[in-house]
C-alpha cells in the first residue's frame, strides 16, 4: 500500500530524452494505467519506477520518501513482466518462493505466503510443474503470484496481456480487476490497448512521445478528451475526424463549413474568429442515419460490418474522407448504398489547429 | 525385365552416384587415415612390432605389462590427471569470467574479444611453446618481472621438476577463447527480464549468477567440460616443445601422450603404443561418461518435460 508521485522525472539516453518531466500523482489503492502508442515511454516510466532504469532527472517518491537511488529491490515494488519472466529452471513453487528465500523469510511464512497466492489465483496443483510445461494463461497467472507473495508496496505490470490470446486477455483482465478490489493494492498497468485502459483503470494516463498528453478516469478522458491525441486513442471504432473552417460569428455561435462543403451552425464556449481553421471530432455512435435530404453529411457506404449486437459502416465521403459509423442493432445496410448522418444531438468536439479542444461534446 | 543383381546395382549406382562421387574426398580419408589405423592398431596393441620387421601375436602382454609393471606409465598418468584437473576447471572459470565482463556492453568489446581469443588461435602451436619456453626460463621475462617487483630470483621454471607442469597448466588456461566464446554465446541465451525479475525479487548479483546464470548455463558448461577434458587428456605439443620431447624434467611433464609418442616413434614398441591409444580411449570414455552420466543432476534443458 503506497502513494506515489513523480516530480518533474526526464530520462533521457545519452542525448536523447525520451521522457520530458513527467508530474504525477498516484493515491493509495489507485489502479492507474499508462496508456500511449508503442515508443510513447510507457514502459521506460514504468521500469525507472521500478529501479531498473536510472532516472535522468527529477524525482520519484514513494510514501514520500525520494528513492531515485534506491535499487529495486529496496523499493519493495513488484514487477509482472511481459514475458512472464518466469525462472525456467524452477519449479512454479520454487519461482514464487525465490523472492521471499532473497529476503530470508522464514520457512513456514513462505509455505503460507504460497499457499494464500496459490488460492487466489487457482494454481495450486500446477505448484509443481516447471514453467514450461504450463499454458500463457498459466504462466501469467504464476507471474501475478510471483508478485503478489512479495505483498509488494505497489505493483507494477508491464503489458502483461499482450502475450495472450482474445479470449484468454479478456478473462485474466476480469482477474486483475478481481485482484485489485480485493488486495486493494496501489497498481500501475502498461498498456498499448485502450479497451485494457478503459476497463481496468480507476485513472488512466495517456502518453504520448514521452509527455502526459491527459490524466483522468476513463469516462472523463473518453465524454472529455483534452485533444485530438487523446480523442483518438480512446474509444473502438475510433472517432471521425472532419476538417472545417469558421465562416460567420456571431456571439457564441457561429458557422462551419466542413472541406466537403457541408454547413452548419454551432455554439462555441468563447467567440471564435472568422476563418478559423477547425476539426470536428464524432464519435462513431453519434453519427445517426437520416432520411433524405436530412443530416449533415452524404456519402456511399464502402464496408458494412455485420457484428451482431451492432453494425460497423464505413462511409466514403464526397471530398475523399471516411467517417465510420456505428449503428445498434442489425442494420439493414449494404455497400453501395447511400447514406446520410446527422450528427446525433450536436454531440461533437471541435479542436483549434493546435489539436486542442475548443468545444465538447 | 528381370531383376538381376547386375541390374539393381546399375539402378543404384544411377540414382546414388553423383552423391557417393561427392563424398569420395571425405570417405577415402575417413577409411584412409581415420577407421583404418584405428583399426590396425587395435590389432597392434595385441603384437610386439617394431616398426621394421613385421608385428608378431602376443596376445594380452602389452595390456598385462602396462597395468602390472610399467611405472613410467602410472608417473604419465598421474602427470596428465593432474593436468586435467587443474586446467580444465580453471580454464573454465576464466573462460567464464571473461565471458560476463565481456556480455556487459562495453565500448570496444569487439576488439576484447578478438584480442582474447587469439592466444587460443596460436595456443597449440609450436611456436608459442617456444615462447612459453623462453618467457618461463630461468632469465625468462616471468624472472625478470619478477624479480623487478619483488626482488625474489625466481626458479628456471620450466626446468625445475616442481613447477614445469604448472607452467604447462598456466599455458592452457591462457587458451580460453573457444570456451569463453562458447560461453558468451549462451549467457546471450539468457533472457535479460530473468535478471530484472531476481533484481526486483531483491537478488544480490552473487545470488543471480548461482542461482540464473550458472542453471541456465549448465548445458553450455557441461558441453565446454567435456569437451575441453577430452581435448586436456590429448595434450601433447605444449609438453613435447617446453620439455624438448623427453618429457623431463624427471618425467615431470610425461603426459600421456608423449609417453606414448615416445614408446612409438623413440623406443620403436608399436605394439606396446597401440595398446596405450585404446588404454587412453577407455579413460576418455569412462570421463565422458562419468559427465554425462551425473549430468542429469546438474543440467537443465529448456525443452525438457520433465
Amino acid at each position: 500500500m503506497a502513494e506515489l508521485v513523480l516530480n518533474k522525472v526526464v530520462k533521457e539516453f545519452g542525448n536523447l530524452r525520451v521522457i520530458h518531466g513527467i508530474d504525477l500523482q498516484i493515491r493509495d489503492g489507485e489502479f492507474v494505467v499508462f496508456v500511449g502508442p508503442s515508443g510513447c515511454g510507457k514502459s521506460t516510466l514504468l521500469r525507472m519506477i521500478a529501479g531498473l532504469e536510472e532516472i535522468s532527472d527529477g524525482d520519484v517518491m514513494i510514501d514520500g520518501d525520494v528513492v531515485n537511488d534506491l535499487s529495486a529491490a529496496k523499493r519493495e515494488l513488484a514487477m509482472v513482466f511481459q514475458s512472464y519472466a518466469l525462472y525456467p529452471h524452477m519449479s512454479v513453487r520454487k519461482n514464487l518462493a525465490f523472492g521471499l528465500e532473497t529476503m530470508g523469510a522464514p520457512k513456514a511464512e513462505i509455505a503460507q505466503k504460497i499457499q494464500q497466492a496459490a488460492d487466489i489465483l487457482q494454481i495450486n496443483e500446477l505448484l509443481e510443474r516447471k514453467p514450461g510445461q504450463l499454458s500463457g494463461g498459466q504462466r501469467q497467472r504464476v507471474a501475478i503470484g510471483r508478485a503478489i507473495v512479495r505483498e509488494p508496496r505497489i505493483f507494477l505490470f508491464d503489458e502483461p496481456l499482450s502475450n495472450l490470446d482474445a479470449e484468454l486477455r479478456m478473462q485474466m483482465r476480469v482477474e486483475i480487476n478481481r485482484l485489485h478490489q480485493r488486495l486493494r493494492s496501489t497498481m500501475i498497468f502498461v498498456t498499448h490497448d485502450q479497451v485494457e485502459a478503459m476497463t481496468l483503470a480507476d485513472k488512466i494516463v495517456v502518453l504520448r512521445a514521452g509527455r502526459i498528453e491527459q490524466v483522468g478516469t476513463p469516462l472523463e478522458l473518453y465524454n472529455k478528451p483534452a485533444n485530438i491525441f487523446v480523442a483518438g486513442f480512446l474509444g473502438s471504432p475510433r472517432m471521425n475526424f472532419l476538417k472545417g473552417r469558421v465562416t460567420g460569428v456571431d456571439g457564441h455561435h457561429a458557422d462551419i463549413e466542413l472541406a466537403g462543403g457541408q454547413r452548419l451552425t454551432t455554439d462555441f464556449p468563447a467567440p471564435p474568429t472568422t476563418g478559423e481553421e477547425v476539426t470536428l471530432g464524432i464519435r462513431p455512435e453519434d453519427l445517426t442515419p437520416v432520411g433524405e435530404g436530412e443530416g449533415v453529411l452524404t456519402g456511399e457506404v464502402q464496408i458494412a460490418e455485420q457484428l451482431g449486437g451492432e453494425t460497423y459502416v464505413y462511409v466514403a465521403l464526397p471530398d475523399g474522407g471516411t467517417v465510420t459509423v456505428e449503428i445498434k442493432g442489425q442494420a439493414k445496410i449494404a455497400a453501395g448504398d447511400r447514406l446520410n448522418l446527422a450528427f446525433e444531438g450536436g454531440k461533437f468536439h471541435i479542436f483549434g489547429t493546435d489539436e486542442k479542444v475548443i468545444r465538447h461534446a | 525385365m528381370p531383376s538381376t543383381a547386375s541390374g539393381r546395382l546399375s539402378r543404384f549406382w544411377q540414382k546414388n552416384g553423383a552423391g557417393y562421387m561427392f563424398l569420395l574426398p571425405w570417405l577415402i580419408g575417413f577409411l584412409g587415415l581415420t577407421l583404418g589405423p584405428t583399426l590396425a592398431s587395435f590389432y597392434l596393441s595385441f603384437t610386439d612390432y617394431d616398426l621394421l620387421t613385421s608385428p608378431r601375436w602376443s596376445g594380452l602382454k602389452n595390456y598385462e605389462y602396462a597395468f602390472l609393471y610399467d611405472r613410467r606409465l602410472g608417473n604419465a598418468i598421474e602427470v596428465t590427471f593432474t593436468y586435467v584437473l587443474w586446467s580444465v576447471p580453471l580454464k573454465l572459470a576464466v573462460a567464464l569470467g571473461l565471458a560476463m565482463v565481456l556480455d556487459r556492453s562495453v565500448r570496444g568489446v569487439s576488439f576484447y574479444r578478438a584480442t582474447f581469443y587469439l592466444p587460443s588461435l596460436l595456443g597449440a602451436s609450436v611456436a608459442i611453446a617456444v615462447l612459453w619456453r623462453q618467457l618461463f626460463g630461468a632469465d625468462g621475462l616471468v624472472n625478470q618481472l619478477l624479480f623487478m617487483v619483488t626482488g625474489i630470483q625466481g626458479p628456471a621454471w620450466v626446468t625445475h621438476p616442481d613447477y614445469a607442469l604448472s607452467t604447462l597448466i598456466v599455458l592452457a588456461i591462457w587458451q580460453f577463447g573457444s570456451p569463453m566464446i562458447i560461453f558468451l554465446a549462451g549467457l546471450r541465451q539468457v533472457p535479460q527480464d530473468l535478471y530484472e525479475a531476481a533484481s526486483m525479487d531483491g537478488a544480490s548479483g552473487w545470488r543471480q549468477f548461482r542461482k540464473i546464470t550458472l542453471p541456465l548455463l549448465a548445458p553450455v558448461i557441461f558441453f565446454n567440460l567435456v569437451l575441453q577434458t577430452i581435448e586436456a587428456f590429448k595434450a601433447f605439443t605444449q609438453a613435447y616443445i617446453v620439455s624438448g620431447g623427453t618429457g623431463g624434467p624427471v618425467d615431470s611433464t610425461l603426459f600421456y601422450s608423449l609417453y606414448l609418442y615416445e614408446e612409438a616413434f623413440a623406443n620403436f614398441r608399436m605394439g606396446y603404443a597401440s595398446a596405450l591409444a585404446w588404454l587412453l580411449l577407455v579413460i576418455i570414455a569412462i570421463f565422458t561418461a562419468i559427465a554425462f552420466g551425473t549430468s542429469k543432476y546438474w543440467v537443465y534443458y529448456e525443452d525438457e518435460s520433465r
